[in-house]
């Protein structure tokens, strides 16, 4: 466990003493982090941490269908909002159901899958702009269906969405309440954290071991090339529904994750900015890069929140507010993402391996 | 294979026994390769006009012609990435047409394409690995879990993509991206990976295109030795010397249609061959004259 915490967590330091201080002090940082940020920056960004580890988790699903197998999906958020409605529909008072949520949370990534098998079957022979036209449609079928299925039978309650989603309960204990152990008090939101954490690791750890495997070779193989990946014995239809049902199955969970966190979920929370968003964070990050899609997500949810500190400085240097802090963001946003195309193309963290093959232009080309 | 240090874990070894050369082992009746008056047309030009070749099992086997005369067509039907309109090909038997291009590979056929297609920023040992694809099964779960069989697995791929890189001679740049190999190397590369499927029959699309003297003679080195590991071998080449030198057989295409057919020595002279190669003597030029 600890080799695979080094692994996961500790740069590669030669020596090993060195690098079980180095995993011990990454332990105790994430595990202390809610208590240090509370006491930093305030509650509001404890709730960010949360955030992050979410986005991290639906980053890193698409992550598997980008980054890995080198499929431009734009309608990602669709399984997103099937897992947040998942559970919404089945732990809240729409239906009356209260399933628990041992239940409901492979149950979101399972349905999640299908989505994503059901996304990828006819798909599967597009590439390049064609599939990301296509994808985004499905996302947006996925998105107009919530909002207009609550006619003739209320499905979905429409735009209306469903309120009074059920808070997290694991064992008898509530993720909504504040638990006390001891001296230590932890508020929801500590909770939330913890959990998303837990949850995160596992995704990091699945990630991390399918990129290595004959699955994961496979996906970078019809990345690549995909006729020479077919040549190669690659049945490169399933490997492509296997990740799109990959990656869908981690935005399910994170999409069940979301509802009972909020304890409401509509239509408009996913829509097309959101899906792009992750994509965003994806490529911002480096993609098929673990680190480097962490380091995307960790920024782009906490970006927009260090801006809203802009109106008051403003406030402060100049009397008044001559930019609004919400206009600054998408200004931000584009301009940070061309920065990054044009000076790190392959992301701000890019696996090693395409550093070296962008680092060296024109190395790709065969002589003669 | 038998580079290999020999495991002492038992499925390991049914496994190998799954992959060791077919060929060893299946008694010799029939050919290799039967290639049944394939026809196919591309909108109004006949690429490939009922032609039938058998390719004898552990046989160096060339294929030869002009450009345009359709050997790449072949290919691709022979290798299942294009569906003839009629005709078919079999493998000791077995057919393979209309099989997805995959399960030709899991049955025994493997190619290399004329203008190398790598997996560019993969080591030169992943492409190698990804060729064993057909030849393994660790899924998922096994990934995931790491469990022992698929662990198991993973050390038998690895072992086999050295031995293979050690083989075509590759094996000190097994770490680097394979797009950063010189390009003899990457048709060695290539060739590698084909081998990882464990073919029965080897298909090099003009592997010694764009080589020069030296690389084509080693290159040629590394085909006999295929062959007499005992994988058939098909190749297109234009460079008739090596053909000529190489190949137990040939065929020769011309518009599509198999004009000769036979042992080097007699199809360097078969008339067809020299025309479809020289033209027609012109009727009143020196050439043409009247010689007995």
């Amino acid at each position: 466990m600890l080799k695979q915490a080094q692994r996961l967590i500790g740069q590669p330091g030669r020596n090993p003493l060195a690098r079980s201080v180095l995993v011990v002090l990454g332990i105790a940082a994430l595990l202390l982090a809610p208590f240090l940020v509370d006491a930093l920056l305030g509650r509001a960004w404890v709730r960010v941490l949360d955030l992050v580890l979410l986005y991290t988790m639906l980053a890193l699903g698409l992550n598997i269908v980008v980054g890995y197998a080198g499929l431009l999906d734009l309608g990602y958020v669709a399984f997103f909002a099937v897992g947040a409605y998942l559970y919404a529909l089945c732990a809240s008072p729409h239906f009356g159901l209260h399933l628990p949520f041992w239940l409901l949370l492979p149950a979101a990534a399972l349905v999640a899958g299908l989505f994503g098998v059901l996304l990828g079957a006819p798909t599967l022979k597009l590439r390049g702009d064609y599939l990301a036209i296509v994808t985004l449609g499905f996302g947006e079928i996925i998105r107009i269906f919530l909002n207009n299925l609550n006619a003739p039978f209320n499905l979905t309650n429409g735009p209306q969405g469903i309120t009074l989603i059920r808070p997290i309960e694991i064992a008898g204990v509530s993720m909504a309440k504040t638990q006390t152990i001891g001296p230590l008090s932890f508020p929801s939101l500590y909770n939330y954290y913890y959990l998303f954490l837990a949850l995160t690791l596992l995704i990091i750890l699945i990630s991390a071991r399918l990129q290595h495997s004959r699955v994961g070779r496979a996906w970078a193989a019809i990345r690549e090339d995909e006729l020479a990946a077919k040549a190669s014995g690659v049945n490169t239809h399933n490997l492509k529904l296997l990740a799109f049902a990959m990656g869908a199955s981690f935005g399910g969970i994170a999409g069940s994750l979301y509802a009972s966190f909020q304890g409401f979920v509509s239509p408009e929370s996913f829509g097309l900015t959101e899906s792009i968003m992750i994509l965003c964070m994806v490529v911002l990050g480096g993609m098929g890069h673990i680190r480097g899609v962490i380091l995307g997500a960790a920024i782009l949810v906490a970006l927009p929140e260090a801006l809203r500190y802009i109106g008051p400085l403003q406030r402060w240097l100049f009397g008044q507010i001559h930019v609004e802090p919400s206009d600054l963001r998408l200004l931000l946003f584009g301009l940070a993402l061309v920065l990054v195309m044009r000076l790190r193309p392959a992301g701000l963290w890019p696996s090693p391996i395409r550093r070296r093959e962008l680092g060296r232009p024109g190395a790709a080309e065969p002589p003669g | 294979m038998s580079a290999r240090p020999e495991n002492a874990d038992g499925a390991d070894a049914a496994d190998d026994a799954n992959n060791a050369d077919h060929v060893r082992t299946a008694p010799a009746a029939g050919p290799m390769l039967a290639v049944r008056s394939v026809r196919k047309t591309f909108g109004g030009v006949q690429a490939l006009a009922d032609v039938s070749i058998e390719v004898p099992r552990g046989t160096v086997y060339g294929v030869i012609g002009p450009n345009g005369a359709g050997k790449t067509t072949l290919f691709n039907v022979i290798t299942g990435f294009v569906a003839p309109d009629h005709g078919d090909c079999l493998l000791e038997g077995v057919r393979l047409t209309g099989e997805p291009v995959h399960r030709v590979v899991e049955l025994g056929v493997a190619r290399t394409f004329q203008n190398i297609r790598l997996f560019h920023q993969m080591s030169a040992l992943e492409n190698v690995m990804v060729g064993m694809h057909s030849r393994s099964r660790a899924g998922v779960v096994g990934a995931v879990f790491r469990t022992p069989g698929a662990r198991a697995e993973e050390a038998r791929i690895e072992g086999r993509a050295h031995a293979l890189l050690e083989q075509v001679g590759v094996a000190a740049h097994a770490d680097q991206p394979a797009g950063s190999l010189p390009y003899g190397l990457q048709r060695r590369l290539e060739i590698a990976r084909a081998l990882a499927c464990a073919p029965r029959l080897l298909a090099l699309d003009e592997p010694a295109a764009g080589m020069n003297a030296a690389e084509t003679a080693s290159l040629r080195e590394l085909i006999v030795s295929i062959r007499n590991s005992g994988t058939t071998v098909l190749l297109i080449e234009h460079d008739v010397r090596l053909v000529m030198g190489l190949c137990d057989r040939i065929a020769v295409l011309d518009y599509g249609r198999l004009i000769a057919e036979g042992p080097p020595a007699l199809v360097k002279c078969d008339p067809a061959v020299i025309e479809a190669y020289l033209g027609t003597p012109v009727a009143g030029s020196p050439a043409a004259g009247t010689a007995p």
